[in-house]
């Protein structure tokens, strides 16, 4: 790249987001491009196909009334980078950074490109400490680990971003470390925002946040550039200011679809339902930066939500990003319909990383077949539920008649919950007592050893202390 | 300044470079890219114009930048220091890496692959004046504690032997020179798209043992033979992948992350030279190579990195070693080539993949298989692949899937609906199948034990006629059906539970001895038939009190390597107990 700043008179083209310009000399795949016309606005756009008979330029504001002939093209002879530091803490700014607080622009401690580099996976820590979210199917059951990226998946209307707000406020660091979250909205609609902000602002969560919002009415193109910002200003806090950041981005669906828009306006070959073929890498370049590294304190936890069209989890969207994350929580139109909140339905939800944050020294000992037993009664539950159906409750079995009965409590008792979040303890006993409803000889999952522990517990129901 | 003749960047596009003037290239030609000095392969040539493939991250990168050809392909050296490595999909040590360049991978980083100034101590097998030719062992080293890596004369080369060295030798130093003054070393360079030679491939009846029952026992593979895993997101892949890379009965592992998770690779990074190898004792790590590409990591990379483990994976086979090669996961590997062929404006067939995907496949399946090695002493080395596939929406009908299942010689499907039921391996046992069943019977019958192949049979019936019922019960409620009936699908529960599922995380039962393997399945048949017999004599099945049979065979399950032989005799016990008890009760009955 050569550093300097070349300025092209005219352009030769322009289609949608995108700008044509031919016969060019040292141009560089992501390079950074201002478009200047007179009686407007100077555009941002970024160089996406570099070549000496045609290079063709991604412009990010709107291009509406953008007349190819009359602008003066800069190519600025940097790649797109981000302000970043400790003093972003507290702002709210746009997909692009821009302040949208009324505040001065961020100078930042450093300015990072915008794509960071993967982690050598060599010097990556594999993840092990369990983070308290305050949500019950998932400190319980789907337990989110320090440096994993666990995807909301989503349906339209669903309550995703509610959720997410009260993970972001009940959030707990085991041992009380620095904390920071980095919520990047992605096309998100006035409404959303209005409403994550003023929840943010009034719990506090506000003053440990560093905001980057894209609205529905930014253009689509910012889309591509929101999450960027948010992960490379994350990175910085995580890794250089060894801060513990939890990352939410709403709504990667939305991203998707940009995605798509711009694949289309170059014309390149589509992939399934029209998504480009790069799609799966593209967004591993986002979850990918979740992880923790040797030696260095800080961690970096993706929350990505994502919205499945139509509730399909076959859709190219939540389908590559299930092949990507490290499980998903996925919630249930069902559940919701009959007011449960978090309408999280735990069967098709899965923390991979489960396993390395639980049990003894972490959570407590018995936590996985404690888990593994609510998990296969309510599987049984619903399974006779669907029976029910057919042949009517008279026409159950004895053991499925319970598992139903069982399935109906776990949803109103221990899913739903209420405001404020349940701390782990109150989880696990609220687990337990749901069992202690059952005869001993449906919970086969756990073993006479766990089950007298828990009949005459010296310390009943209490997590471990960690360390 | 500007040499007119050296060749400049034309265009940037993703991760393809056009440059110009550059004659002289031949296909697959690699050449240093840019300022940054990036790795590119040229993969197609217009007149002078050449497209290259780059195999790192182009953002950057601009157009007038210089090419220069290296006159090589792509290639990795390969000698003693391999094992135990973890290099990414250019055989570069990521471990180096980071000492070099920290946390972050740069692009244009260079690292050797072996280390050029580690001494090896050789012993040599030949003297001045033996005629060797390609393969013929010419001495060894030991590469790691109680593995003698064998020092071969390379592919292609012959000649009679001038001056042998021994003792500590660096891979720089001549071990051999020949007649003609060829030098030979500990190590050599080979192209990773090009297949290793063999003097003959032979034929698939040895068993490839898992430590997996539903592998062995229902879908065995044979030593050299290739196997296709499919399976959406959350059924398990890796997991298997990462047992079989565990507990599979090879000499050594080649691992091949390619285009998966970062966090993944570190669970195996940390976890594989913590564990044993459970037949040495020594670090796993001491047989097993890794080759890791993340999916974040450059996607022309993740294409070659899948040659590269094979041709590590070939290399060892040629020493005589019984060689696994396990990739997670292929479909990866498949989405970088439609990428690349996308941005390369090819006329796209199914799906967008470019129409050689199942040519390509088709050859890559091909490099496995049991041979007969080239060059002296006589030995047998033999390459079983197992690959993942990630099926989009877990839809099998998708082109990868399909092109894999043409070519493997087995298949473990893998379905969501188990796994969703926490039944781990969540192998589909109706939709899998392996063609190396009838010819790995015989070793089975032989050393799993006489009545293998009855129990299987039997075993599949059961399970077959387990989901039948299951779907009228579905329709009718289990109440409604017979005893017998109920039994049944009592029956092919406890089996499933018994033999099919099998935990990974379990200390004692995430590999399971093929003899422990057939008695858990005889005797849970076994179990069957006593509570068959009762039910037909009439006896209420609810009256059948099975509870310590059922807790003999679990115990029986969960025994490590050491018990179980000692609990088998107990477990029959309790299986005959229950039908003579069933028959006393009868008896004495009401």
């Amino acid at each position: 790249m050569s550093g300097l700043a070349r300025t092209y008179r005219g352009a030769d083209g322009a289609a949608g987001p995108l700008l044509f310009l031919h016969r060019t000399a040292q141009v560089a795949l992501g390079e950074w491009v201002t478009v200047t016309m007179p009686g407007a606005p100077d555009r941002r756009g970024q160089v996406i196909d570099a070549g000496e008979a045609m290079t063709v330029v991604q412009v990010l504001d709107d291009t509406l009334g953008l007349a190819p002939g009359r602008a003066a093209v800069t190519l600025t002879g940097e790649v797109a980078r981000a302000a970043v530091g400790p003093e972003l803490i507290g702002r709210a700014l746009s997909g692009v950074g821009r302040p949208l607080d009324g505040l001065p622009a961020p100078i930042g401690a450093a300015l990072r490109p915008l794509n960071g580099a993967p982690m050598n996976p060599a010097r990556r820590l594999r993840p092990s400490e369990f983070i308290e979210t305050g949500i019950s199917a998932i400190d319980g059951m789907n337990t989110l680990v320090r440096g994993q990226k666990l995807p909301v998946f989503s349906g339209p209307g669903l309550p995703a971003l509610e959720l997410a707000a009260a993970i972001v406020e009940q959030a707990r660091a085991p041992r009380g470390e620095p904390f920071a979250v980095v919520f990047a909205g992605i096309g998100i609609t006035a409404r959303e925002t209005r409403g994550f902000l003023e929840r943010f602002a009034k719990s506090g969560a506000l003053e440990r946040s560093v905001l980057y919002l894209n609205q529905a009415s930014d253009p689509t193109i910012e889309r591509l550039l929101a999450p960027r910002m948010a992960l490379t200003a994350a990175e910085y806090l995580a890794f250089e200011c060894g801060l513990h950041v939890l990352v939410v981005m709403a709504d990667i669906t939305h991203y998707c679809e940009a995605l798509r828009e711009i694949a289309t306006a170059r014309q390149e070959i589509p992939g399934r339902r029209g998504y480009p073929g790069y799609m799966y890498t593209d967004l591993a370049t986002i979850f990918e930066r979740a992880g923790l590294l040797r030696d260095r304190p800080g961690s970096l936890t993706q929350l990505p939500i994502l919205t499945m069209p139509d509730d399909d989890i076959t859709h190219p969207i939540p389908d590559l990003t299930g092949y990507i994350t490290e499980g998903q929580i996925v919630l249930s139109r069902d559940l919701h319909r009959r007011g449960i909140f978090p309408p999280v339905d735990v069967l098709p939800s899965l923390s991979r990383l489960m396993n390395a944050g639980i049990g003894r020294g972490r959570t407590v000992a018995e936590h996985r077949p404690w888990a593994d037993q609510l998990y296969a009664l309510y599987a049984a539950g619903r399974e006779a539920r669907l029976m029910a159906a057919i042949v009517g409750e008279a026409g159950l079995g004895a053991a499925d008649r319970r598992a139903l009965a069982f399935a109906e409590r776990f949803e109103r008792e221990f899913v739903a919950q209420p405001d404020g979040g349940r701390r782990l303890d109150e989880t696990l006993g609220t687990g337990w007592r749901l069992l202690e409803g059952m005869p001993r000889e449906d919970l086969t999952r756990l073993s006479d050893a766990i089950w007298a522990a828990h009949a005459e517990p010296p310390n009943r129901h209490t997590a471990e202390p960690s360390g | 300044m500007t040499d007119p003749r050296t060749a400049r960047i034309r265009r940037v596009t993703g991760t393809l470079v056009e440059a110009a003037p550059l004659p002289e290239v031949g296909l697959y030609e690699l050449a240093v890219v840019g300022h940054q000095r990036l790795l590119g392969e040229v993969i197609r040539l217009e007149g002078d114009l050449a497209t290259l493939q780059v195999y790192e991250d182009t953002n950057g990168l601009a157009t007038g930048e210089p090419v220069v050809p290296t006159g090589r392909s792509l290639e990795i050296e390969l000698g003693p220091g391999l094992l135990g490595s973890i290099l990414d999909g250019l055989g570069r040590p990521l471990p180096d890496l980071a000492r070099t360049h920290g946390d972050f991978l740069p692009a244009g980083a260079e690292a050797a692959t072996l280390d050029p100034a580690r001494r090896w101590d050789f012993t040599p097998v030949v003297a001045a004046g033996a005629a060797v030719s390609a393969g013929d062992l010419l001495g060894t080293v030991e590469e790691r504690p109680g593995f003698q890596h064998r020092i071969l004369v390379p592919p292609g080369t012959a000649g009679v032997v001038a001056t042998v060295a021994s003792g500590p030798l660096t891979i720089r130093e001549p071990a051999v020179t020949l007649g003609d003054g060829t030098p030979l070393y500990l190590s050599h360079r080979w192209r990773v798209r090009q297949p290793r030679p063999v003097a003959e491939r032979l034929g698939d009846d040895r068993p490839f043992l898992t430590g997996q029952r539903i592998f062995d026992f229902l879908f065995p593979v044979a030593e050299g033979g290739t196997v296709a895993v499919p399976g959406g997101f959350g059924t398990g892949k890796t997991v298997i992948e990462q047992s079989l890379a565990k507990w599979a009965d090879a000499d050594i592992i080649v691992y091949i992350g390619c285009g998966e998770r970062g966090n993944e690779m570190a669970e195996v990074l940390s976890e594989f030279p913590e564990l044993a190898d459970p037949r040495t004792g020594r670090s796993l790590m001491d047989r097993t190579i890794m080759v890791v590409n993340t999916s974040n990591m450059p996607v022309a990379a993740r294409e070659a990195s899948v040659y590269l483990g094979m041709t590590l994976a070939e290399y060892y086979r040629d020493q005589g070693c019984r060689v696994a090669l396990m990739a997670d996961s292929l479909s990866r590997w498949a989405e970088a080539l439609r990428e690349i062929s996308a941005r390369l404006a090819e006329m796209p067939g199914e799906e967008g993949y470019p129409t050689y995907l199942a040519s390509r496949l088709g050859t890559f399946y091909e490099r496995a298989g049991r041979v007969r090695c080239q060059g002296a002493p006589e030995r047998t080395g033999a390459l079983t692949l197992i690959t993942a596939i990630s099926p989009p929406g877990g839809d099998f009908s998708e082109p990868v899937t399909q092109a894999c299942l043409r070519v493997a010689g087995a298949v473990w499907a893998l379905d969501p609906s188990l796994a969703h039921q926490r039944h781990f391996p969540a192998v589909d046992w109706e939709t899998s199948y392996s063609e190396y069943l009838a010819r790995t019977q015989p070793w089975f019958e032989r050393e799993g034990g006489a009545g293998w192949g009855a129990a299987r049979r039997r075993l599949v019936e059961l399970l077959q006629r387990g989901r039948e019922l299951k779907e009228i019960a579905a329709l009718v409620g289990p109440d409604a059906l017979q005893d017998e009936d109920r039994l049944i699908l009592e029956s092919a529960r406890l089996l499933r539970e018994l033999v099919l599922a099998q935990s990974a995380y379990s200390a004692t039962d995430a590999s399971s001895p093929v003899g422990k393997t057939l008695a858990l399945a005889r005797l849970g048949l076994a179990l069957h038939d006593a509570a068959a017999a009762a039910t037909a004599a009439g006896r209420p099945l609810e009256r059948l009190d099975l509870t310590g049979a059922r807790r003999a065979l679990a115990a029986l399950r969960d025994a490590g390597p050491a018990d179980w032989p000692g609990l088998v005799a107990g477990a029959e016990v309790a299986v005959r107990e229950v039908a003579g008890r069933e028959v006393a009760g009868r008896e004495g009955g009401p």
